[in-house]
């Protein structure tokens, strides 16, 4: 790593991203998976893999061949497993539901098929929400952080306007500078584009790949479009449970 | 700052359904006012029935009771002690009804720090003389100024001055009833003949009406002198002592204290009026469990309100789940709905429930037995108002306890999953 630390600009400070690059962020080992209803059926087989920082990954595969489940197994939010999980390196798997919520809350930024913004609120609130829970800054800070997360994608002149008056690209947009509102460790997306049009999901692709290559963002991205998983580091291909290329 | 992030979210969903939580808190505030209206009339009327007997008694009693010696000869024999002596026909001695001494005790009493006031009394049984008729009635001999302190006389003196009595030589306040069958007007003059068989000529200064018909038939009024002369007694002569407390609890081992030191009888008020209490907790276990039963149904629909909520906004639950919200969180976020209804229905209902009590306490209410009471009584006594917002809190906490409880248990993977 040649790389002068000083000569680096960003929001992010990133000379830790990569000094630190190389280690793992996530690490799965052995994960099986059952479903129980209406038949035991084994969704996820002996699945074991690493993402290391600063990594842009995608996951592909057909319907039904478990890349969501695992998905919701990494992201902590599923606990129903056998295996074990390390995030940061630090071993989650049979940890509290609270301290699993600290995890989420602190080191996973989430981007769903659907935005998931709370109507309730405005742009900026909806942005700011992860942060105000992690409660580490004053609020006048983290109105300043979320200001600029909406700025790296455009949509900081929409900051007070209420969720439900955006459309759909400029909705998922926001959720993505939600998902960053924490600096996390690692961005999940479970179909980020699935639900766009071309237009709004080459948009969100870009901002993906600007993640990636300007703020070395580590990212798991799940997606069944060939063309999006194209453009990431690497691909992890799954089928019937089983990974079968990464 | 956190507890200002979840105060924040429960205000939003709040606002998002306004119509169902202003339903809701509807609700609660109708069942406090209610709550608190009713509790308070009932309790007027409960003081206004029992204040009926219970102002006018004594809260202990001493005086003479006619009966048998307990110590009769036959046990003082030293012949016959270790017998069991059975004597039949026994006969109550020629004891005197008056106390004996009364000057001391009254000066004991009034000593007694636990003590209100003391009251002497004679009763004094007559016959009016009515034509050829003769009507019997009793004539209680009273300190005017001592039995208006603590006995609230005057309320009762329906007609004329009660001060009259003591003024005037020889006058009598007549029981309203015992007034009309004897068709005395104001400043007639009636005649009585006493047990003893003296004569007296006594002038209507007043009427007495207590609200209790029996009682006003026979009973009427004049002064401790009158009646001492009318008897033919001297001014040492008293036959009852009427004592009132300052904690009227004190009653029964007070009675029961003096009855030994004085070697007299004394009656409290708890044993003579026992019917009187169990009236007034029936009356108000009554009131409560109304009370508490519309606190409950409102209570419900704080329960379906959420419930309802928790179920158009699973999306919202489970996204927060999923940014890092733990169950406690959201736990928290739907109890603080609840407790937010439960606070404000309950604040607003309690002024509803205390403008309700005014409204009762203007309602025309003219009874012949209740001389001194023009208007329904309410009772403003602050406990009913921290017991309806007490129970206000307790009901919404539990009403939003449950739905909260489901809504920390929503697994986010099922609903994200579900899209």
């Amino acid at each position: 790593m040649g790389l002068k630390t000083h000569q680096l600009k960003n929001p992010y400070n990133d000379n830790i991203f990569i000094r630190m690059k190389g280690k793992p962020v996530l690490e799965a080992k052995g994960v099986n998976k059952f479903f129980h209803s209406p038949v035991k059926t084994q969704v996820l087989k002996e699945v074991t893999f690493q993402i290391t920082r600063g990594e842009f990954v995608s996951v592909m595969g057909k319907s039904g061949c478990g890349k969501s489940t695992l998905l919701y197994i990494l992201s902590t939010m599923d606990t129903d497993y056998e295996g074990s999980l390390w995030i940061d390196e630090e071993l989650v798997t049979e940890k509290s539901p609270n301290h699993l919520s600290k995890i989420r809350n602190q080191k996973i930024g989430f981007v769903f098929q659907f935005h998931y913004l709370l109507n309730e609120f405005s742009v900026l609130e909806n942005v700011m929400i992860p942060g105000l829970k992690l409660d580490q800054k004053s609020r006048q800070e983290l109105e300043h952080i979320a200001m600029e997360k909406l700025k790296i994608f455009d949509m900081q002149d929409h900051a007070l306007k209420k969720a439900y008056q955006l459309s759909g690209g400029q909705k998922q947009r926001v959720a993505v500078a939600r998902a960053l509102m924490n600096d996390p460790l690692i961005i999940m997306g479970d179909e980020p584009t699935g639900n766009l049009d071309k237009k709004n999901s080459d948009i969100v692709f870009n901002i993906f790949k600007e993640l990636a290559e300007e703020f070395h963002q580590t990212m798991l991205i799940v997606t069944h479009d060939p063309e999006f998983a194209a453009g990431t580091d690497r691909i992890i291909e799954m089928e019937d449970g089983y990974i079968i290329n990464q | 700052m956190k507890i200002g992030l979840i105060v924040n979210i429960a205000k939003a969903l709040m606002l998002a359904r306004f119509k169902q939580t202003f339903i809701a808190a509807i609700g609660v505030v109708f069942s406090i006012t209610m709550f608190v209206a009713l509790l308070g009339f009932m309790n007027g009327l409960n003081q206004l029935l029992d204040g009926l007997i219970l102002n006018r008694t004594p809260h202990i009693r001493f005086y003479n009771e006619v009966k048998p010696n307990p110590n009769q000869p036959i046990d003082l024999s030293e012949k016959f002690t270790g017998f069991y002596n059975i004597i039949r026909s026994i006969k109550p001695a020629a004891s005197r009804l008056s106390i004996h001494n009364n000057e001391p005790i009254i000066k004991t009493l009034k000593e007694d720090p636990r003590v209100l006031g003391v009251a002497p009394k004679i009763s004094a049984q007559v016959f009016y003389n009515v034509g050829t008729i003769d009507i019997t009635g009793v004539i209680n001999g009273i300190d005017v100024e001592q039995e208006a302190a603590l006995f609230a006389f005057e309320d009762y003196v329906t007609a004329g001055n009660f001060m009259d009595l003591k003024n005037t030589a020889n006058s009598v306040i007549l029981g309203k009833g015992a007034a009309d069958r004897i068709m005395a007007e104001l400043g007639d003059v009636i005649q009585a003949t006493t047990a003893q068989g003296n004569r007296i000529q006594l002038k209507v200064v007043g009427y007495y009406q207590s609200g209790l018909g029996d009682l006003d038939n026979v009973q009427s009024y004049a002064s401790i002198n009158t009646t001492q002369k009318m008897l033919g007694e001297s001014a040492s002569y008293i036959t009852d002592i009427q004592v009132k407390l300052r904690d009227f609890e004190l009653a029964p081992s007070m009675a029961r204290e003096y009855r030994e030191i004085f070697g007299i009888d004394a009656d409290d008020i708890q044993t003579v009026n026992a019917q009187f209490e169990t009236g007034t907790q029936i009356r108000t276990l009554i009131s409560y469990a109304v009370g508490i039963t519309l606190l409950v149904v409102s209570g419900f629909g704080i329960y379906n309100i959420l419930n309802m909520m928790i179920y158009e906004k699973m999306d919202t639950i489970a996204i927060l789940k999923a940014i890092g919200f733990s169950g406690g969180d959201v736990n928290k976020i739907f109890i603080t709905i609840a407790l937010t209804i439960g606070v404000f229905g309950g604040f607003i209902g309690l002024f509803f429930g205390f403008l309700a009590g005014l409204g009762i306490e203007r309602i025309p209410f003219e009874t012949e037995a209740l001389p001194t009471i023009k208007t329904f009584p309410v009772d403003f006594n602050p406990k009913y108002y921290i017991i309806g917002g007490i129970f206000s809190l307790i009901t919404t906490y539990f009403a939003g306890y449950f739905p909260a409880r489901k809504a920390s248990g929503v697994d986010p993977v099922d609903i994200i999953r579900g899209k």
